[in-house]
């Protein structure tokens, strides 16, 4: 039901979600935010079972600001990853499994931007562009289509754009907004939310 | 009067001293030297072998260098056997680590976990502490190449110059005259570890079976360990003594001019 895109360039990557909330056969709200930020550089964009992202996105934000804590320096994007794939991992095999979905969207000071792809299952992989749920159907050919490592910014936005207009115009469910976010080597940073008021008017 | 209180580990003195562990201390200051040199473009550990035998068969290559992961080594000074342990225990964090995070663990992470396993030796009863202390040498993304000291007691430190071991103290006094903040190489470095072995080791002849040594450096994006073959530590040997000689030919020339 859920939507979540990321796309990495050469220095930035850009992640959006959906942030529709619904319960059943119901929506409840329309400004749910699914991107959690997990360190001064890593965003996790995470959907799945209601209760599990928000209890393991906190749980693993807040570990990751222990371990800084601890040691006086912060875990970069690929090692936090892992961790986050570790206790999936581990709670997978265990007697409460989290039901979650992710895109890792971090900078890492040496290695640039990362993007990582998480599912329920706990497999990861480091993609340059990537989607969760039944918007991907719609959305990754799109991508496939405009990607270029070299894009700006707005570039990179306009294709989240195409990708949600393709969402809206094609997928049976509501989905009407989207929050954005970038990660760079400045941090995180907010773009304007992709709604489907905006969209009708350009 | 000492004797009621050095018996258990986790009993003050009056005095409030925790006899076991000087103990344990006083223990490695007869244990084979060891020594650690920061360089700019890498760093060493060198050691004192003791047990030399030519019936010894030689499974061992090494005695007391021990590698830790991929970016570690440490080399040991006191009883082996609690070494063993030690090592097994950090290569055993090391690995934990590199699971949980997809990386290898920052050097100093790795000595203070072990240091914890140290010190509760030190506190909880009915056991003795680790007569050992380890020279860790290590590279890491956050800090480069590191040197660090561990002894029973659990306390930790960082060094540019460090020995451990028998007539220690002397060795870090002559580090002290001889280390050049910042500028030395891993190759002067290495003369230095050999100039300071012969003078701390009260033989007459530096031997080749007596001496370990390895070195870590980074090349591209991976460290190297090495760890010197005999040849290699021979002939560092050789030109320790060449120069030596040169040195003081020098000094007597002077003599007979004044």
């Amino acid at each position: 039901m859920e939507c979540l895109l990321g796309i990495k360039c050469n220095d930035f990557v850009i992640v959006a979600a959906d942030m529709t909330r619904a319960q059943s056969i119901m929506v409840m709200k329309t400004d749910e935010n699914k991107l959690h930020k997990l360190s001064n550089k890593l965003v996790m964009a995470i959907s799945g079972e209601q209760g599990d992202t928000t209890q393991f996105a906190e749980y693993i934000a807040k570990n990751i600001q222990l371990y800084k804590m601890h040691n006086g320096y912060e875990l970069g994007p690929k090692a936090a990853s892992s961790f986050t794939r570790r206790n999936l991992a581990e709670a997978l095999r265990s007697r409460s499994p989290y039901h979650v979905n992710m895109l890792l969207a971090g900078f890492d000071d040496q290695d640039g931007p990362q993007l990582f792809f998480v599912d329920y299952l706990a497999s990861m992989a480091s993609v340059k562009y990537s989607t969760h749920g039944y918007g991907g159907f719609f959305s990754t050919s799109i991508m496939d289509r405009y990607y270029s490592p070299n894009l700006t910014e707005n570039e990179a936005y306009d294709i989240i754009k195409k990708c949600v207009r393709e969402v809206h115009q094609r997928l049976i469910i509501n989905l009407p907004n989207f929050k954005v976010q970038v990660v760079d080597k400045e941090g995180i940073k907010d773009l304007p939310t992709i709604t489907a008021k905006a969209l009708a008017n350009e | 009067m000492a004797r009621r209180y050095d018996t258990r580990t986790t009993i003050f003195s009056p005095e409030g001293r925790l006899y076991q562990v000087e103990y344990a201390m006083e223990a490695i200051s007869h244990a084979g030297t060891c020594l650690g040199i920061l360089a700019t473009d890498g760093i060493l550990l060198a050691a004192e072998r003791r047990n030399t035998n030519k019936l010894l068969d030689e499974v061992f290559s090494s005695e007391k260098i021990y590698k830790l992961n991929d970016d570690m080594v440490c080399s040991v000074a006191g009883i082996t056997s609690d070494a063993n342990v030690l090592t097994n225990e950090l290569r055993l964090i090391g690995q934990r680590y590199l699971i949980q995070y997809g990386e290898s663990i920052p050097c100093e992470q790795l000595v203070s976990w072990l240091c914890d396993v140290k010190q509760a030796y030190t506190q909880y009863g009915g056991k003795r502490p680790f007569g050992v202390s380890i020279l860790y040498m290590g590279w890491d993304k956050h800090y480069g190449y590191q040197l660090y000291q561990s002894d029973p007691s659990g306390n930790y430190s960082g060094w540019k110059a460090t020995c451990i071991g028998n007539n220690s103290a002397a060795a870090v006094s002559s580090l002290k005259q001889e280390y050049k903040e910042g500028e030395m190489t891993l190759k002067e470095a290495k003369h230095l570890a050999i100039k300071v072995l012969s003078k701390t080791l009260d033989m007459t002849k530096l031997t080749s079976e007596k001496v370990e040594m390895a070195t870590l450096s980074r090349n591209g994006n991976k460290t190297n360990i090495h760890i010197l073959t005999s040849k290699e530590v021979e002939e560092l040997i050789s030109e320790f003594e060449k120069t030596e000689a040169a040195t003081e030919t020098a000094k007597k020339e002077q003599k007979t001019k004044g």
